[in-house]
């Protein structure tokens, strides 16, 4: 989100603490003094992680201490994740896999591309999927490493983000 | 130095050809293969064993056997690099426990003995005041074992991953690059000496599991076997897979990880962007290391090959000399 609020002491600590406050967690914060501006306003970008139903509430707070937002963009599943999955995926049902994301609620598959040899050959397919949090994405994995044991696939992880 | 060589294979003859030729002040005073043996004290001219072993297939006298000369020949150290058994470790552990027993240090490329007996090995070493090294044991030529012990002394290593087998690594390149099948570039590994007429071995991750049980029990001393690790090969990846992958900028390697916080040990296929670190050509090999001082250190080098190998033999043996032997 993007925020204008006054140029004084304490102001941006008090327009973060809200955040924390009702159970965001704060990504990034952007802030930029352009040098021929004489202004007595700050503008600030804030990038944050906040669960279902709390952004009304954070709104009211912010607009009580007198900010003002300019503008709020919403990624409402900001983790992606792509993975490979070898084997009978269409034999095994394939709609029945992606359910499984999807039902969660949490999780999504929200690409597929997909290649199919020939019949009872196996089958190559790359999944991308979208998750609320790292907690939910690696939930989602989770999910889908014991799909794929069940039905005999071989599942491809990335590797990344080790310590 | 006086060293013993058993094992005459393509690591051996690296070994016995660069002692020939350097001038490292080592010197040969017993050496064997499968079939026969020499012990000469005052020390033993290589080049005519060489040549004697290309004419006739053996190396020394019929009658003086491999454990002969590691109980029997004079010399300070022992170089041990009699082809690998995973599951006995034999006879390779026979000969280094002799030569242990005997208060000679002992340097070995055999993956089967520190892989089964490393405790055990350690601490017969430890309790006859010698050394047992086995740098070649581990992606060949990178010096992975002076980097822990030595180079990053002090540090808390926090994970160690990356490419431990040259045969799948090549395999992999050539499926991503070619768009090969996996029977495809395997026929190909085969054609170029890489991989062995069976080569579940290295395609199912066995290999790379062995070096990583003993770069965790180096490292951690929590003495884990071959069945704590878990493993996935790359015999069952598709061309499509490669494919697939590479539409996102990205290829496919097989990996093998330890991160001791997380009770992980693993080897599997990953995927990772074309511009990692870890992505090497070939057979190369790759490790990165994750420690709380340094930070990341990322080593790439060659996994085999025979004077590759002996490198990392003969520094394990000049480091025993200048730590314990005397220089001539």
């Amino acid at each position: 989100m993007k925020l204008e609020m006054k140029d004084s002491p304490g102001q941006l600590v008090a327009a973060l603490k809200p955040i924390s406050d009702v159970g965001g967690n704060i990504i990034a914060v952007i802030h930029q003094r352009e040098p021929d501006q004489d202004t007595k306003t700050l503008n600030v970008q804030i990038v944050l992680e906040l669960p279902e139903g709390r952004l009304e509430n954070l709104i009211a707070i912010l607009k009580g201490q007198g900010v003002h937002i300019q503008r709020i963009d919403r990624e409402r599943l900001l983790y992606r994740r792509t993975v490979i999955i070898i084997g009978h995926l269409m034999h095994t049902d394939l709609s029945d896999t992606v359910g499984r994301i999807d039902s969660t609620g949490f999780a999504e598959v929200s690409e597929l591309s997909m290649s199919m040899p020939a019949v009872n050959e196996r089958s190559s397919s790359r999944i991308t999927i979208k998750a609320l949090s790292k907690n939910d994405m690696e939930s989602a994995l989770e999910i889908l490493r014991k799909v794929s044991d069940q039905k005999n696939l071989l599942m491809i992880e990335p590797l990344e983000e080790i310590a | 130095m006086k060293v013993a060589l058993v094992g005459l294979g393509s690591v051996g003859r690296g070994v016995a050809e660069m002692i020939a030729k350097k001038d490292l002040g080592l010197t040969i005073t017993g050496i064997a293969d499968s079939k026969s043996g020499l012990i000469n004290n005052a020390g033993i001219d290589i080049a005519s064993v060489l040549a004697t072993k290309r004419k006739t297939g053996s190396c020394g006298t019929p009658g003086v056997m491999a454990a002969d000369v590691v109980a029997k020949a004079e010399y300070d150290a022992l170089i041990e690099v009699t082809p690998t058994n995973a599951l006995s470790g034999e006879p390779a552990t026979g000969y280094i426990r002799t030569a242990l027993n005997r208060k000679k240090h002992v340097v070995t490329s055999n993956k089967g003995p520190v892989a089964l007996y490393y405790k055990e090995l350690r601490e017969l070493a430890r309790k006859n005041g010698v050394e047992f090294r086995y740098e070649a044991t581990v992606a060949g030529a990178i010096p992975i074992m002076h980097v822990l012990e030595h180079g990053l002394a002090g540090n808390e290593i926090l994970a160690i991953y990356g490419i431990l087998n040259g045969t799948c690594n090549f395999i992999l390149t050539r499926m991503a690059d070619e768009g090969l099948t996996y029977e495809q570039a395997l026929l190909e590994a085969r054609e170029l000496g890489y991989a062995e007429a069976d080569p579940t071995y290295d395609v199912q991750g066995i290999d790379a599991a062995i070096k990583l049980v003993i770069l965790a029990n180096t490292i951690w001393g929590n003495a884990v076997k071959l069945e704590d690790v878990d493993r996935t090969g790359i015999d069952l990846l598709t061309a499509d897979a490669l494919r697939l992958a590479d539409e996102q900028g990205c290829t496919i390697r097989l990996i093998a990880e330890a991160i001791p916080r997380k009770n992980l040990l693993r080897v599997s296929p990953r995927i990772l962007e074309k511009n990692h670190p870890l992505v090497t050509q070939g057979t190369l090999n790759a490790l990165t290391l994750e420690v709380d001082m340094a930070k990341e250190i990322t080593l790439i080098g060659r996994g085999a090959g025979s004077v590759e190998t002996a490198s990392a033999i003969i520094g394990d043996l000049l480091f025993i000399r200048n730590c314990h032997v005397q220089r001539p």
